[in-house]
């Protein structure tokens, strides 16, 4: 009797202790979007002044409008999502043809330059930053999209992800099947390998788009004029004008921020499962 | 029969076919530019005119460049200080996200994982006015209540270290944690129950189950943590602005500065080839590291 009694009291502790760690981490997670909203609705004087403010003011448009003056939000907000979606678009194609070769056509050579596809990913592409824009420069692609895209299609993890996925999702039976009726191979994968693996395509299409909306050395190397820059780079320039409109700078960081975040708490489930899917599978 | 093997040798095309797209890009912009880099450490350029041969110039000139070693230890000091708490921090999350005891598993999962849709642009810029120089700056605000004076965070030498590791820790400690949390849900359920018979204490849980069977999820995430330790570019760049100054410069930003900021190339690529070395040096340690581990483990 006493026993349990005092297992309860031990159990409501821990209970009591995993809630209150639980409550802080997600406090200290959300508060610096806290600030971000309350700078962003904040005039500068407001924010200079001492002690801080602390509670949302009434300058949210107002500082949306200054942003708007002073960079071209909605058509670097249009780059990005130009960039962000081709560079998915592409690599899922490219990547499920490839993961699908890998998976179920036989050929010589396929374990060896299935390796080299590994390796590769092990290679941080910043080692050949400079001669990358140096061939940018040869081909005359430095301040167009495509100096983003082409490179952007090359997606080691993407092909080994398919191929996991193609190798159980599509059964051997359905793809002689359709051989024996006579359909050729690029048939098999547009009618049989890509609806089969739809599921796939949403989960790596996550982790592709927010690596592409969110990538910054690169569109900041090769895209140079403001007109091209994505929102990334031309945040940064933003706060880099340092005219130290904090207000200004944290409605157009708030207003870049938004998008990637309500995507993701609509989506949240998949993104998470996406992401350790992913992370697990490597 | 020969039939057959026409019908092979054109599925075996359409193969090569459907492979070719990623080696050719990667040879034209993956690998080309990394052998070009060891051609390019031996030569001076400045992105327009010709390319001189200079010999090992280059790397003499990195190597008695005060700010390269600063970008070097910077990078060393800012990877530990960014990366090292995320995994105990995230371990100790995941295990408490994990525990039978709570609701609302989903929502702590939400809130914590949040800060990694972040893009980093913007984590810079909120942590930079977080922790403005100004006296209204958030954090000096808080440090006023305990008599400390403003604290210039984006000029003082440890301060812009410290700050720059928080928006690291900040950004990837959720994805951390629902890494592990991935890892900790393969763990089955009755050892645990095994050891609260056996009477274990929560830290001797964690301690005795969790991270011995955690083991191969820790590698990957310590593995990535490192690999992108030593990529630290974009943090440095928005939080200290174009001049990069040296106590926050990284081993990226460095090679970034020289090629964008003095068009050297030259010595950008020289730098990119030490880079190299030292990534594979590091990524070597921690295979080896890893095996062993794993070997001890298995030999016990």
């Amino acid at each position: 009797m006493n026993n349990t009694e005092n297992h309860t009291k031990k159990r409501n502790i821990q209970k009591a202790f995993v809630y209150l760690f639980l409550t802080f981490g997600s406090l200290l997670s959300l508060f610096p979007f806290y600030w971000m909203f309350t700078m962003a609705t904040r005039t500068n004087r407001e924010i200079n002044s001492f002690p801080p403010p602390f509670t949302p003011g009434a300058d949210l448009v107002n500082n949306f409008q200054n942003v708007l003056a002073n960079m071209d939000f909605f058509g670097s907000m249009a780059n990005s999502l130009f960039v962000s979606t081709s560079i998915t678009v592409g690599v899922l194609f490219l990547c499920s043809l490839a993961g699908y070769a890998f998976a179920k056509l036989e050929f010589k050579g396929k374990k060896l330059l299935f390796s080299v596809i590994l390796i590769t990913m092990m290679i941080p592409p910043q080692l050949g930053l400079i001669p990358q824009y140096y061939i940018m420069t040869q081909l005359e692609w430095i301040n167009t999209f495509q100096a983003v895209i082409v490179p952007g299609l090359i997606n080691a993890f993407g092909i080994f992800w398919m191929r996991q996925y193609i190798q159980d999702a599509v059964p051997d039976e359905l793809i002689e099947a359709a051989k024996m009726d006579g359909c050729s191979t690029f048939r098999i994968y547009w009618n049989i390998v890509a609806p089969t693996v739809l599921p796939a395509f949403a989960t790596l299409g996550i982790i592709v788009f927010m690596q592409a909306w969110n990538d910054f050395l690169w569109p900041l190397t090769v895209l140079r004029e403001p007109s091209m820059h994505t929102l990334q780079v031309a945040l940064r320039t933003l706060n880099d004008a340092r005219q130290m409109d904090y207000g200004m700078i944290m409605s157009g960081t708030f207003w870049a921020t938004v998008p990637l975040i309500v995507i993701f708490l609509m989506f949240n489930k998949l993104f998470i499962q996406s992401l350790s899917e992913g992370a697990v599978k490597s | 029969m020969k039939k057959s093997l026409e019908e092979k040798k054109k599925t075996a095309r359409t193969a090569y076919l459907f492979i070719s797209p990623f080696f050719l890009l990667y040879a034209v912009f993956g690998l080309f530019p990394m052998l070009f880099s060891f051609y390019l450490a031996f030569f001076k350029w400045n992105g327009l005119s010709e390319m001189t041969f200079v010999g090992m110039e280059n790397f003499n000139f990195i190597f008695t460049d005060p700010i390269f070693y600063e970008a070097i230890k910077n990078t060393f000091i800012i990877g530990l200080l960014g990366t090292a708490p995320q995994i105990i921090v995230g371990i100790l999350l995941a295990f408490a996200l994990n525990s039978t005891l709570i609701k609302f598993r989903n929502t702590f999962r939400t809130m914590i994982f949040l800060p990694y849709v972040t893009s980093i642009v913007a984590v810079a810029i909120i942590f930079g006015v977080i922790f403005s120089n100004q006296e209204a700056g958030f954090i000096n605000y808080i440090l006023s209540f305990f008599d400390i004076e403003p604290i210039n965070w984006n000029i003082q030498n440890w301060p812009v270290k410290i700050t720059i590791s928080i928006m690291v820790f900040w950004r990837w400690v959720g994805y951390n944690t629902i890494i592990f949390l991935a890892g900790m849900q393969s763990i089955p359920n009755a050892l645990y129950e095994a050891a609260k018979i056996d009477g274990a204490t929560v830290w001797q849980q964690i301690r005795l189950i969790t991270i011995p069977m955690l083991k191969p999820t820790i590698t990957f995430v310590v593995f990535t943590a490192t690999i992108g330790a030593l990529q630290l570019f974009t943090e440095p760049l928005v939080f200290l602005g174009r001049n990069l100054r040296q106590e926050g410069i990284t081993m990226v930003a460095y090679l970034w500065k020289d090629a964008f900021v003095y068009n050297a190339f030259g010595t950008a690529s020289a730098a990119a080839i030490v880079l190299f070395f030292i990534i594979i040096i590091f990524t070597g340690v921690n295979l080896l590291l890893t095996n062993r581990i794993g070997r001890t483990k298995k030999a016990r």
